[in-house]
C-alpha cells in the first residue's frame, strides 16, 4: 500500500519534469529541422543556425545583449556585494527596512518597473538605448545579487572576522584579506545571476530599450509576432544553452564550501 | 570597541541607486496618474480624477475581473501541480534533492517568452499535435488549441510554477517530522495526517509561492501576447499598450497603480485568510 503511494508519487513527479521540460526539447529538436513550413520532420540540418550567424542583425543584437549584460551585471555585483557587506553589521530594525526597500523590486509586477522607469527616462529627457538598458538592468538585478551574497555571509559566520580584528588588522584589512576571499564564490555567484537575469530581461527591456538597442529577447519577440520559424526555434536555443549553462555554473560556485544548500529562488 | 562606520557606508552607493531609479519612477508614476493627456499623447501638468473614474467604464472592469480569475486559477494550478513535486523532492535523499531542486529550478531561470513560444510549436493549428493526430487520422481539421484563455492559463501555470515548487519544499524540510510520526503513533491514516499535520505545517510555503505566482501573472503581457487570442488580453495588456501604441501614459499609470493596490490588497487578505485558519487551529 505505501509503495503503491510512494509509486504514484514518484511517477507524478516524473510527469511534472517532463512536462516543464518537453516543450522546451521540443522547440529545440524543431531548430534542427530541415523543413521550413511545418510540424513534420524532414531532416537534421544546420542550416539555420548558419543563416543566424550570418544574419547582421542578429549579430547586433548578440554584441548589445552581451555589452549591456558585461557592464550590467559587474556595477550590479559590486553595488550589491557593498550592500551587503554593511547590512550585515546593520541593527535588526535596520537591515529589516534595508532588505524590504532592497527586495521590493522582487515582488513588484514587472511591468510596473519597466514603465515606471521608461516615465522616469522621458522626464530626463534620456535618449532610450543602451545606457537606459543598463541602469534598469543593474536596477534589476542587484537585489538578486544582495540576496546570494547575504546568504553567503550569513553562513560565514563571524568568527573569522572577530579572529583578523583581535589579531590586530583593520576592518578594511579584514575586509581585503578575510572577508572578500571567503564571499568570492558567492561573488561570482552572484555576478553569474546577474548576467543571466540582463541577457533573458524582455519586460524591462521592452520598455526602456530604443530602436538602436535591440537585445537578443527583444529581437526574438519581433519574430515571434511574425510566427513560427525555424530561425526562431535557433536563436531560442542558443538563448536557452547560454542561460542553462551560466544557472549550473551559478549554482556550483553558489555551493562552493557552503554549508547552506538551499537552492535560490 | 572596533570602528565599523566606514563599512556601514557601503550600502550608500545601493541605496542611492534604488532611490533614483527604483523608488523616485514609482512616486512619478503615482503623480502621473493624476495629470491629463494632451491631445498629441503628451502630459499635460493638470490635476484630474479622469483617469481613475475611466477604470470604472465596464469593459476595463471586465478586463480586470479575467485578469484576477486567471491570477487566481494560476495560483490554484500551481499549488496543485508544485505541492506534490515539492513532496517528493522532500522525500528524497540529499544528493538527490538537490539534482532534482536544480532540475526544477532551470527552466524558472529561461526566458519567459522563449518557453512561451515553446507551446505555440505544439498547440498551433500546424503544431506538432495537431500534425501528429491529422497524420494518424483521429481528426481531419486541426483543433482550434491555441490563442484562447485555456492556452492562456497552460502557458502561465507553465512559466510560473517553478515558483511554488521552492518556497514549499523549503517549508518541508524545516518540517517538525516527529509531530508526524506522532499523528500516526496515534492512529492517523496516511491521508489524515497530511491534511491534519503536514498541510498546516507548511502553510508558510504555499503562502510565499502563492504571492510571487499570483504577483507574476497578475502584471503578466508576454504569455497572453503569445499565446492568447484577440479577447485574451489582460490588463497587463493594456497596460503596455497604453504605454507604447496609444500613448495615454497617464491612464496607463492609473491602470497600474490600480494593479498593484489590488494585488497588494489581494495578498493582505490572503494572510489574513490563511492567519485566521491557523488561530482557529490552535483554539480547537
Amino acid at each position: 500500500m505505501k509503495t503503491l503511494r510512494g509509486n504514484a508519487l514518484s511517477g507524478y513527479s516524473w510527469l511534472m519534469l517532463v512536462f516543464l521540460y518537453l516543450p522546451i526539447l521540443i522547440l529545440v529538436l524543431y531548430s534542427f529541422n530541415d523543413s521550413r513550413i511545418n510540424a513534420t520532420w524532414t531532416g537534421f540540418t544546420w542550416k539555420w543556425y548558419v543563416s543566424l550567424f550570418e544574419n547582421r542583425q542578429v549579430m547586433q543584437a548578440l554584441m548589445n545583449s552581451l555589452t549591456i549584460g558585461v557592464i550590467s551585471s559587474v556595477i550590479a555585483t559590486v553595488l550589491g556585494t557593498a550592500a551587503a557587506l554593511a547590512v550585515k553589521h546593520y541593527s535588526l530594525r535596520w537591515s529589516n527596512i534595508f532588505n524590504g526597500l532592497m527586495y521590493l523590486p522582487i515582488v513588484i509586477p514587472e511591468i510596473m518597473m519597466g514603465l515606471a522607469m521608461l516615465v522616469l527616462f522621458s522626464q530626463m529627457q534620456m535618449e532610450l538605448g543602451k545606457v537606459t538598458l543598463i541602469l534598469a538592468h543593474v536596477t534589476f538585478s542587484m537585489p538578486f545579487v544582495m540576496v546570494i551574497i547575504s546568504g553567503r555571509l550569513a553562513d560565514m559566520g563571524k568568527d573569522l572576522e572577530e579572529a583578523s580584528q583581535d589579531l590586530g588588522a583593520t576592518p578594511w584589512e579584514t575586509l581585503r584579506y578575510v572577508t572578500l576571499p571567503l564571499i568570492m564564490p558567492g561573488i561570482i555567484a552572484g555576478f553569474l545571476m546577474a548576467f543571466t537575469l540582463s541577457l533573458d530581461d524582455f519586460i524591462i527591456s521592452f520598455f526602456v530599450a530604443g530602436p538602436n538597442s535591440t537585445t537578443l529577447p527583444l529581437y526574438i519577440y519581433g519574430l515571434v509576432k511574425r510566427g513560427v520559424s525555424p530561425e526562431v526555434n535557433a536563436l531560442s536555443t542558443l538563448l536557452i544553452v547560454s542561460t542553462v549553462l551560466l544557472v549550473v555554473v551559478a549554482e556550483i560556485f553558489r555551493r562552493k564550501d557552503s554549508k547552506n544548500n538551499q537552492s535560490i529562488l | 570597541m572596533l570602528n565599523k562606520k566606514p563599512v556601514k557606508l557601503l550600502a550608500l552607493p545601493a541605496l542611492l541607486w534604488m532611490g533614483a531609479l527604483f523608488v523616485l519612477p514609482m512616486l512619478m508614476i503615482a503623480i502621473l496618474s493624476f495629470l491629463k493627456r494632451g491631445t498629441y499623447g503628451q502630459v499635460v501638468y493638470e490635476f484630474t480624477l479622469n483617469n481613475y473614474i475611466r477604470i470604472f467604464d465596464p469593459l476595463y472592469g471586465q478586463i480586470f475581473w479575467d485578469t484576477l480569475v486567471v491570477a487566481v486559477l494560476t495560483t490554484l494550478f500551481s499549488i496543485l501541480c508544485g505541492y506534490p513535486l515539492a513532496y517528493y523532492i522532500s522525500r528524497l535523499e540529499k544528493s538527490s534533492q538537490q539534482i532534482w531542486l536544480l532540475l526544477v529550478m532551470i527552466p524558472f531561470w529561461i526566458n519567459f517568452l522563449v518557453r512561451s513560444y515553446a507551446w505555440v510549436i505544439i498547440l498551433r493549428s500546424q503544431g506538432v499535435i495537431n500534425t501528429f493526430l491529422q497524420s494518424l487520422g483521429i481528426i481531419s481539421e486541426p483543433l482550434p488549441l491555441l490563442y484562447n484563455s485555456g492556452s492562456v492559463l497552460l502557458g502561465m501555470v507553465y512559466t510560473l510554477m517553478p515558483f511554488m515548487v521552492l518556497p514549499i519544499y523549503v517549508s518541508l524540510e524545516q518540517m517538525d517530522r516527529r509531530k508526524l510520526e506522532a499523528a500516526y503513533d496515534l492512529g492517523a491514516t496516511p491521508w489524515k495526517a497530511f491534511w491534519h499535520v503536514t498541510l498546516p505545517m507548511t502553510k508558510t510555503g504555499v503562502v510565499t509561492g502563492s504571492i510571487l505566482v499570483f504577483v507574476s501573472s497578475i502584471g503578466m503581457f508576454v504569455v497572453p501576447d503569445v499565446m492568447g487570442g484577440a479577447k485574451s488580453a489582460l490588463i497587463g495588456n493594456v497596460i503596455q499598450n497604453q504605454f507604447l501604441s496609444a500613448r495615454d501614459w497617464p491612464f496607463g499609470s492609473a491602470l497600474s497603480i490600480v494593479l498593484m493596490l489590488l494585488s497588494m490588497l489581494l495578498i493582505l487578505l490572503y494572510f489574513r485568510a490563511t492567519k485566521a485558519s491557523e488561530t482557529k487551529e490552535g483554539s480547537a
